[in-house]
């Protein structure tokens, strides 16, 4: 574009962003909108913030944008891209407006998330030891025995309290009905809580005179919490434990939320490098000498974590951490091993193990999913392929899934014909009308889809930090919403 | 000085750590000297040869000629504002200085982080049009600016913990070095050679090495009639109250590592001690003037070799590397 239309362009842009309040000419069609809300009961604190973005023209809230923008590059906010040699620092573009969520929701939120934490805790406690699900016929063996999640190792291990998964972050969607799904569990090393922090930071900063008198909760207390919780897991009669938080090092792309956690937490931030192991006691490398590391948060996958149990090239890791977490001188979180149980095709099984182990109806409802690796659900999912979601289950970060109502006739016959040759691979779910946000972009406010992360920490007991991060889909019509393909985030504001 | 600050708690400072938080600190203090340095030749330089003579100080003059023919104002600027592969250029050092500030970001302030982090990006910005003559002096104020942010958020902003105290360390092993440097280079051709008055000494070259060291306006307070050899090396070597003399960086960074001992009961200083020591005994006024009579030059070679065992020997006491 030459200079001159992209100026007048601009000029346009700008002369009705002037004369637009924010919500004035927003319209989300048939979706349900976490803003509006049409047909439920009035809530005073949405209804005046409604207000108050009716006020707003909407060339503030760019102004204010831009300042944030800016504002989160310099601070290094950001995840790191990496395109052949070179490293990009991207920052998680941030929208302003932000997502609410009532009292009411958050309690339903709240105590189903605990629920799926407690199911997963139980059912990984029970394939390392008894196996009774399996015996039980509740899940398919081979689903478990066979999952690449699925580790030895922790084969007859004991864990502090039977916990394994102790920083969870459950993704959880809302349907054009408002009714609340879970998406998937995210039970290794989950990530984006920095995100939350942030975020509300950068709300204080640029937003408070919106947020201001509304009962929003708080989120700064996530490291206090997740320090109590890693103490608590620590060896007996330590007490005040050395807790680490294990990073692959500043070239990793979430080294920022590494950063975040050790700064939030007091502790040092450490690298493979700076821990050894001697007489199966775990030790880091500091000014003074050796000194002992009680508990490790790692934030690496299990296969870096040691070179004498899992790949055996990596350098990441540490030599002999396994052996003296298994002799009970340290503790490691999350667990090694929790891969099985935020499995997708696991996931399908959510609702009878939550039945199985707690005799309990979920809280938060699956999607209704359907496990290729069963004929029938196979011989549906092929008839309503252009109707579906299809996900590879080993696949994260949104790669690899087919959203039929997007996909031409080519894209639905080459993923037909990929399904067939390995169904076991695939679920399929229905294409969901996600719930939407009002969300700035360059033609003025419109409705974005977006999801929501909250993190569930767990020592003896389970604490869910209030919100999570709420990402949205920037591009108009997208579903996708993962940092790596085009995703933003916005902040989540729970009322009191 | 002397003083010892109370014990604060006992937490653990990664041994790694320790040497990111001296490194960062030697990273800026070269941006800042090495702007001081093209400013003040930019000024006051007569000919190619001053140019020349600023890659000798920085020992670059090897590298340098590896990949320019000549050295004048354009191809020294080049070489040290805009070329990335030269690693003591201010590319390089900005580079180096950021990835250690990355690796202490929870140890550092934010502030210090956000500040580096945007100085980052305007010494990346620069381009060939900065080198241009006209440009080359608000290019070097941007830089000095820059570093002395840096510096006064770490003064008011850095918790005086472990880290900091590596921190410190770092910048006075450099500035240390760096005035050994410019002594060096420059002092050879300001002593009256044999059968020389003292008065054939162009006064403008002495200036030049004082600016150079941001001491000129404090040199004349100190010595308000002309210039002696034996005042200017005092005053660069011996000097307590000049921020960039030897003598008074020495002096800090040992009571930097005494309180490494103190406060934390780190082990690991002792050899580093003794060689500051060994260092301090050869910084008086009677040994100024016997070096002057024998030759400055062998003594600032053996002056910035033990610099650099000291960078070793604290890297090696408390940093577990070499």
């Amino acid at each position: 574009m030459a200079a001159g239309v992209q100026t007048q362009a601009q000029h346009q842009i700008q002369t009705q962003d002037d004369a637009r309040t924010v919500l004035q000419d927003y319209d989300p069609d048939a979706f349900f909108c976490e803003m509006l809300r049409p047909g439920q009961p009035a809530d005073p604190g949405l209804t005046l913030l409604r207000e108050r973005l009716a006020h707003l023209p909407v060339s503030a809230l760019r102004r204010r944008a831009a300042d944030a923008e800016r504002d989160l590059l310099e601070r290094g906010i950001t995840f790191t891209v990496y395109s052949d040699a070179t490293a990009i620092d991207r920052i998680l573009p941030f929208d302003l407006i932000p997502r609410v969520i009532t009292s009411a929701e958050w309690q339903q939120i709240e105590t189903g998330v605990i629920q799926r934490v407690r199911a997963l805790n139980m059912f990984l406690h029970d394939i390392y030891h008894e196996q009774k699900v399996l015996a039980d016929g509740i899940i398919p063996k081979e689903l478990v025995l066979g999952n690449a999640g699925f580790c030895e190792t922790m084969v007859g291990f004991d864990v502090p309290f039977n916990n394994y998964v102790h920083v969870c972050g459950t993704d959880i969607v809302r349907d054009d009905t408002g009714r609340f799904m879970v998406l998937e569990d995210n039970a290794r090393t989950p990530s984006g809580v920095a995100y939350v922090v942030e975020n509300r930071h950068m709300t204080l900063r640029v937003l408070s005179d919106v947020m201001a008198g509304l009962h929003v909760r708080s989120v700064d207390d996530y490291g206090m919490r997740l320090h109590s919780a890693l103490c608590e897991i620590a060896p007996q009669g330590v007490p005040e434990p050395q807790v680490v938080v294990l990073s692959p090092g500043i070239f990793n792309s979430a080294y920022f939320e590494h950063v975040f956690l050790a700064r939030e937490m007091g502790i040092p931030l450490v690298e493979g490098q700076d821990l050894v192991v001697e007489d199966h006691r775990v030790f880091m490398r500091t000014t003074a000498g050796l000194a002992p590391v009680h508990t490790v948060y790692r934030r690496l996958n299990d296969d870096f974590l040691d070179p004498d149990v899992f790949l055996p090239d990596s350098h990441l890791g540490v030599r002999g951490l396994i052996e003296a977490w298994r002799r009970g001188n340290v503790a490691i979180a999350n667990a090694v091993g929790t891969g099985v149980a935020d499995d997708k095709a696991v996931y399908a099984y959510m609702p009878r193990l939550i039945r199985y182990y707690l005799s309990e109806e979920q809280i938060l409802p699956n999607v209704d999913t359907r496990i290729c690796a069963e004929p029938d659900a196979l011989a549906y999912t092929l008839d309503h392929l252009a109707e579906l979601v299809v996900k590879p289950v080993a696949e994260s970060g949104g790669y690899g899934l087919i959203i039929g109502p997007h996909a031409s006739k080519a894209q639905l016959d080459d993923f037909r014909a990929r399904l067939k040759a390995d169904p076991a691979n695939y679920i399929s779910q229905p294409t969901l009308k996600l719930s939407v946000s009002p969300t700035l972009t360059d033609a003025g406010v419109q409705a974005r889809h977006i999801d929501l992360r909250p993190f569930a920490v767990t020592g003896r007991n389970t604490w869910v930090l209030p919100g999570g991060l709420t990402r949205v889909a920037l591009r108009q019509g997208t579903l996708v919403v993962n940092s790596s393909q085009g995703g933003g985030s916005k902040d989540t504001w729970v009322l009191a | 000085m002397s003083e010892t600050l109370p014990v604060t708690g006992t937490t653990y400072l990664i041994a790694r750590h320790a040497g990111s938080a001296l490194w960062l600190a030697r990273y800026m203090e070269r941006i800042e000297n090495l702007a001081r340095l093209l400013d003040v030749t930019k000024t006051f330089a007569h000919d190619d040869s001053d140019w020349l003579s600023l890659l000798r100080i920085n020992g670059d003059r090897d590298e340098f000629f590896e990949h320019y023919t000549a050295a004048g104002q354009e191809s020294v600027s080049r070489f040290y504002l805009l070329d990335a592969d030269n690693s003591t250029s201010v590319q390089g050092a900005i580079t180096s200085a950021r990835e250690n500030a990355r690796t202490l970001r929870a140890l550092i302030s934010t502030e210090m982080w956000l500040q580096l982090n945007v100085f980052h990006g305007q010494i990346r910005a620069l381009t060939e049009d900065d080198l241009a003559p006209d440009r080359l002096s608000s290019v070097c104020a941007m830089l000095k600016e820059g570093t002395q942010s840096h510096t006064g958020m770490t003064e008011g902003t850095f918790y005086r913990d472990q880290c900091w105290h590596f921190y410190m360390i770092g910048r006075y092993l450099e500035r240390a070095d760096q005035t050994t440097r410019l002594l060096d280079t420059r002092f050879n051709r300001l002593v009256p050679q044999a059968g020389m008055g003292e008065a054939d000494i162009d006064a403008g070259e002495w200036h030049t090495l004082l600016r150079a060291a941001a001491g000129y306006h404090a040199y004349r307070r100190e010595h308000p009639h002309g210039y002696k050899p034996n005042e200017v090396a005092g005053f660069l070597l011996i000097n307590t109250a000049f921020p960039r003399s030897v003598g008074l960086n020495l002096a800090q960074l040992e009571w930097h590592l005494t309180q490494l001992r103190i406060r934390y009961h780190l082990r690991g200083g002792s050899a580093a001690l003794e060689r500051v020591d060994d260092l301090n005994t050869s910084l008086t006024h009677t040994a100024v003037d016997d070096l002057l009579a024998r030759g400055l030059s062998p003594f600032l070679d053996w002056m910035q070799r033990d610099i650099a065992m000291l960078h070793n020997d604290i890297m090696k006491g408390f940093c577990g590397g070499e």
